[in-house]
């Protein structure tokens, strides 16, 4: 029991144990619902891996960007080229692979540009992208089929994966399955990934620089290359979702990947609380299926198709509202302050009772921050 | 690393109290000039500080302190003037390479990473001492784990010889302001350092966490030299084994603590705000951090 709990601790063992027991359940559910479920939750597969990138970005390393569909359209319309004609068609691994490389280079250029930006500036750069890369599409429409995108002749599943899951599970999965199962292995091995980053050295880095960019600097760490590597990482997983977008929805067109794709991303990491890969998931959850029960519940009250679509963005808003006033810190964030903030009573009853100074006006030196003496000038961020 | 009790001697061994003017020195700064806009805040500014010493720099508010440790630390370039660290002189130095010279700073507010737990922020600090890379940490190898056990073990250690480690899982904004400043000297020690640089290490302490600060300090110039910038006079007096004192960003005086208090410049400088400050054995009443607004 006690080396299981020290097992338990070791980040790998926790997260490869997570993710075995993940794609396990993954698997079963996926084998057992239809195939319209099984798009859905490939839809759900590729928003989430998408939102995880997008969290390590702006929920860990404190960079927001507006523009994360922009990769997820480069990893998209790379996928789409590779897979075009059928005869010349790259296995699909390689295609995966080169989609998160092509998003990857790019993820490096703009993040470059990005880690000079601030605020305002970085949100401004990357909705610029959210909407050029679009743009870029429609005007090349000679090999990237402008308004009409290009098809994506998706790959069929390779006789292997038939004879094991048949193997396994008494029945041959369906396309459909296959590109659920394809989706949810990549979205957990990522995750696994993501979270060994996050866990370890490198995460920590990354969440210093959020916080403090001057201590984090004195602390070695080169602000420039925490700030590329992050927005690297994190565009080649927007690339990979992208990819498997592509392969879903059999079609990369600039329509599937404007503004609103980059904004759903930002409001699904912001609904399950900002910094947790978790988070990330859940969020994902909420906005693709808040989409579709707006959408069912509105067509069977009798809207025509496109009133009851238009509900969804109506729903995810009032849901966004809901979130920010009730539980600020994002669902999986509220909770996790909870746990933290119960811990600290227990702590404070085990240890002496805290101090009372930092909000104590009563105290001899007076609360922490009106202890600052009075200066001269104002001397903007210096250190 | 000593346990916290070994810690307390507050005077360090008399030959290194008073080096030699020979030694190559840990820090020297060389007639650093510093200009904002119209303001100069330091005007040829040099001093030497000795290894294994503690070197104290006060002055009046404004009087240039914490940019001459912003000279130090590269996150200013002198307009004119050098940075020299043990004989070699740092012509390019930025910040993030400061801790592989050895050199470790606090801020004059907290600097703590609020959404780390203690035991992260210190492990930041603890950085330096880390080895493994991207690609390890990304797959979880056994060297990169063993690598984080060290940092998280050092990191421990620092937090008990500072006597918060039971706060280890806790996060900075829901510690008191004493701990948070022990929590942000736990992660400046952490990095090892032969020179530290304190900025203000003992605002909004109480009188008894002042005296324990002080036994610290005391206590750390046997591993290394440190650099301490404080308001606090009986604290500087008490721990400094010299001192700088800035005004209007000149050196006016340097010397040991006995000679600092009775220099006439000194008091002349200090006359403004009040000649008891000067006073070692005045208690933190009439302390000169209290903010005194005109
Ligand atoms: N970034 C800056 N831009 C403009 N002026 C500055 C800047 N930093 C410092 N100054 C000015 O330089 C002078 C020295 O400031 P400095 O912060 O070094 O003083 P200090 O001795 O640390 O004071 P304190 O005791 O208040 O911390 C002051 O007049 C200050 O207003
Ligand atoms: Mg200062």
């Amino acid at each position: 029991m006690q080396m299981l709990s020290r097992a338990w601790r070791h980040t790998l063992v926790r997260h490869a144990t997570l993710a075995v027991l993940g794609l396990l359940v993954a698997v079963v559910v996926l084998m057992s619902v239809d195939d319209f479920r099984n798009r859905q939750l490939t839809e759900l597969a590729y928003m989430a891996l998408a939102a995880g990138g997008l969290t390590l970005l702006t929920g860990i390393n404190g960079q927001i960007s507006l523009g994360h569909g922009a990769f997820m359209a480069i990893g998209a319309y790379t996928t789409a080229l590779l897979l075009q004609d059928p005869e010349t068609a790259l296995p699909l691994p390689l295609v995966l692979l080169a989609s998160l490389l092509v998003a990857l280079v790019v993820g490096v250029l703009v993040g470059v540009a990005a880690a000079r930006l601030h605020g305002p500036y970085l949100a401004g750069a990357t909705l610029t992208l959210a909407i050029a890369v679009p743009g870029i599409a429609r005007y090349f429409s000679t090999t990237l089929g402008g308004e009409q995108g290009l098809r994506v002749t998706s790959p069929e599943p390779p006789a292997w994966f038939l004879d094991a899951l048949f193997f396994l599970t008494g029945t041959e999965p369906s396309n459909s399955q296959y590109y659920a199962i394809l989706g949810w292995t990549l979205l957990v091995v990522v995750f696994f990934l993501l979270a060994n980053l996050i866990r370890g050295r490198v995460g920590r880095r990354w969440a210093a620089v959020r916080d403090d960019e001057v201590a984090a600097e004195l602390a070695g760490i080169n602000l420039a290359r925490a700030r590329v590597s992050a927005f690297t990482v994190s565009a080649a997983v927007a690339g990979l979702a992208g990819a498997l977008m592509a392969i879903q929805i059999r079609l990369a067109a600039p329509t599937a990947f404007e503004l609103t794709l980059s904004l759903t991303l930002l409001t699904a990491i912001v609904l399950g609380g900002l910094g947790t890969l978790s988070g990330a998931i859940i969020g994902s959850v909420v906005l693709v299926y808040t989409a579709r029960i707006a959408t069912d519940v509105g067509t069977a009250q009798g809207l025509d198709s496109i009133a009851a679509a238009e509900l969804a963005p109506l729903v995810y808003g009032t849901v966004m509202i809901l979130v920010i006033l009730l539980a600020p810190a994002g669902l999986v964030g509220s909770l996790l302050r909870w746990r933290a903030a119960r811990a600290a009573r227990g702590a404070d009853r085990r240890t002496t009772p805290p101090a009372a100074r930092p909000t104590d006006p009563h105290h001899p030196d007076g609360p922490a921050d009106q202890q600052r003496r009075p200066v001269a000038t104002t001397k903007g961020d210096q250190p | 690393m000593p346990a916290s009790d070994q810690v307390a001697h507050a005077t360090p061994d008399p030959t290194s109290a008073t080096p030699s003017a020979t030694a190559t020195p840990a820090l020297e700064l060389r007639d650093v000039t510093v200009r904002f806009g119209g303001v100069t805040a330091l005007s040829a500014a040099g001093l030497r500080v000795a290894e294994h010493t503690v070197h104290g720099v006060i002055g009046p508010n404004g009087a240039g302190k914490t940019t001459l440790f912003n000279v130090a630390c590269g996150f200013l370039r002198p307009d004119e003037g050098q940075v020299v660290r043990r004989g070699e002189t740092l012509a390019r130095l930025r910040p993030h390479r400061l801790a592989s010279y050895g050199m470790s700073r606090t801020l004059q507010g907290l600097g703590l990473f609020d959404r780390l737990s203690v035991l992260d922020n210190v492990m930041v600090g603890a950085d330096r001492h880390g080895r493994s890379g991207f690609l390890g940490t990304m797959l979880a190898l056994p060297g990169a784990t063993r690598d984080e056990d060290r940092l998280r073990e050092r990191a421990m250690e620092a937090l008990e010889r500072l006597r918060i480690a039971e706060h280890a899982r806790r996060y900075p904004p829901s510690l008191p302001y004493a701990l948070r400043k022990r929590v942000a000297l736990a992660r400046a020690l952490v990095a090892e350092p032969t020179l530290l640089l304190l900025d203000e290490p003992a605002s909004g302490l109480s009188s008894e966490e002042m005296d324990e600060l002080a036994a610290l300090i005391g206590g750390l110039s046997g591993e290394m030299a440190v650099m301490l910038v404080e308001h606090h006079m009986d604290l500087v007096m008490k721990v400094c084994d010299r001192i700088t004192v800035l005004d209007f960003g000149k050196v006016i005086a340097d010397g040991s603590p006995a000679e600092v208090q009775q220099d006439p410049a000194v008091v002349a400088a200090y006359l403004g705000d009040d000649v008891a400050d000067l006073d070692a054995d005045t208690g933190p009443a009439t302390d000169p951090a209290t903010p005194t607004e005109a």
